[in-house]
């Protein structure tokens, strides 16, 4: 888990230009790391490829913060 | 006065940017074209050993941070990353008001680009076939498309007047500051962001145009590759870059004591109707645009102090753009300087027209007229006074740029320098 949160951590500051440390599981992406809704779609598919995953549209719409993201891509791999 | 005013019908240069393969400003730029510098060489931001075309002008330590913020700076497409930065110092230079709510509300964006992101496309055209559609980047529509060059600019600076784009290849840069001119001296813009911007060195760019046959392959000439007018002139040169004006309605200007550099009085446009590449081999669109230029200004051929050409160094353009010249000018055509200052940065497609201007109207202040370098070898065919190899000392009160492009747009922009 904490490795996935790493991993994901690290997709996201590359995606965003964010620092490690700005990057914790209640940050929102909208709201706390200035991402908006085509940022999210890039970060998702980096994610995607990072973790050999497929994340659906459909869930993706459930996720606001850093936690949820890592939460649904641990629940996946 | 009450706000808009009401328009002058005159319209006038307060600021100017420009990122170019000599120098990311203009006075950088401006000096070293005076010189009678290359900025042409090895390309070396992409490999080029599959191309027979191994040079080009680049943009060298361009700094997309120092105008916009990191992950902008690492997101948006070459060619807009060009346009914010031009944009930038046209407005710093401008002194322009930014924080005056009621003049951005009257502040427009016209910066235009022959062929947009080519580098986004490129990159997300390989993805697509290697990775397939899902792995396209949601950024690939909004950073390719050349009209985001003036909608990502007037975000930036919160511009809410007219924003358009015109798309009209090597004839852009040109036509989007003639069109700017329009907008305002109609009235329906007090100020305006126009030129033109282009990041063309892609692979897809540069196969494309490899395969047109259009650019020159004589790697080994180096900087010396770009010879408009001269006899051995075999292709152009690609080059990138953007170049940027703040223009504004003259009596606005006047009235916030904004510095004037010159006024545009004059523009023509025409079409060829010949060719999807090839000019009239007459020269008859370039004269007509010469020509309708000339008269919008209401100024005769004998006015003219200088012609910034389009010169591509191809066979064709300079000795159609020659001929076009002379039957434009009729007897003045021997006695007004033209001078191709492609030979120095090569051909900055669509940026290409806004960078002349800029160059015109350096020419109008400082009364110095740029060079055609690399020019050895006389062409019986292109004997007009091109201002060979070193630059001239002129008192001048017109200065005129001629663009002409794919599909036979032509564009003639007309400045004068006294303005009053």
């Amino acid at each position: 888990m904490a490795e996935v949160f790493d991993r994901v951590r690290k997709v996201i500051c590359e995606q965003l230009s964010v620092t490690e440390g700005e990057v914790s599981e209640d940050k929102r992406f909208q709201e706390d790391l200035n991402a908006d809704s085509l940022d999210v779609v890039e970060l998702i598919m980096a994610l995607e490829e990072e973790f050999g995953i497929e994340i659906p549209d459909d869930d993706v719409a459930n996720m606001k913060t850093v936690g949820d993201v890592s939460g649904y891509v641990a629940s996946k791999v | 006065m009450g706000f808009p005013p009401e328009p002058s019908g005159r319209v006038v240069i307060t600021g100017m940017g420009a990122i170019t393969p000599l120098g990311n400003t203009v006075e950088e730029f401006w000096a070293r074209l005076i010189a009678g510098e290359s900025g042409i060489g090895a390309v070396q931001q992409m490999d080029v050993s599959d191309y027979p075309t191994k040079i080009a002008g680049e943009v060298k330590d361009f700094d997309a941070e120092l105008y916009l913020d990191k992950r902008e700076a690492k997101k948006v497409d070459r060619f807009i990353a060009f346009a914010a930065a031009a944009t930038a110092q046209a407005l710093q230079d401008a002194k322009f008001p930014t924080d005056d709510e009621e003049l951005k509300l009257e502040t427009g964006c016209l910066i235009g680009s022959g062929i947009g992101g080519l580098i986004m496309m490129s990159d997300q055209t390989k993805r697509l076939w290697e990775s397939g559609p899902s792995r396209v980047s949601p950024f690939l529509v909004p950073y390719m498309i050349p009209d985001m060059a003036s909608g990502y600019t007037s975000i930036i600076h919160g511009f809410r007047g007219p924003n358009t784009c015109v798309v009209t290849a090597c004839a852009t840069g040109v036509h989007s500051i003639g069109d700017a001119y329009h907008i305002i001296k109609r009235g329906d813009a007090v100020a305006m962001v126009a030129g033109g911007t282009e990041a063309p060195i892609s692979p897809i760019g540069m196969a494309g145009f490899c395969a047109a046959r259009a650019m020159t392959t004589n790697n080994e000439a180096g900087a010396r590759a770009s010879r408009p007018f001269d006899a051995h002139r075999d292709g152009f040169v690609m080059g990138e870059g953007a170049g940027v004006m703040v223009l504004e309605d003259y009596e606005f200007a006047k009235a916030r004591g904004a510095k004037i550099y010159a006024e545009v009085v004059g523009y023509g446009m025409s079409g060829d109707a010949h060719h999807i590449t090839m000019p009239d081999p007459d020269g008859d669109g370039a004269r007509r645009s010469m020509l309708k230029a000339m008269k919008s200004a209401g100024i005769t051929p004998a006015e003219i102090g200088y012609i910034n050409a389009h010169g591509t160094s191809t066979p064709y353009n300079d000795k159609f753009e020659t001929i076009g010249i002379k039957r434009a000018m009729g007897d003045q055509a021997y006695k007004i300087p033209v001078s191709s200052t492609k030979s120095a940065i090569g051909h900055l497609l669509g940026a290409a027209g806004a960078v002349e201007s800029v160059i015109c109207v350096l020419a109008l202040r400082d009364s110095k007229l740029p060079p055609t370098i690399n020019y050895e070898t006389p062409d019986p065919e292109c004997d007009l006074d091109i201002i060979p190899n070193v630059a001239r000392d002129a008192e001048i009160e017109y200065a005129m740029t001629n663009s002409f492009g794919f599909g036979g747009h032509n564009g003639t922009l007309i400045f004068k320098k006294t303005v009053e």
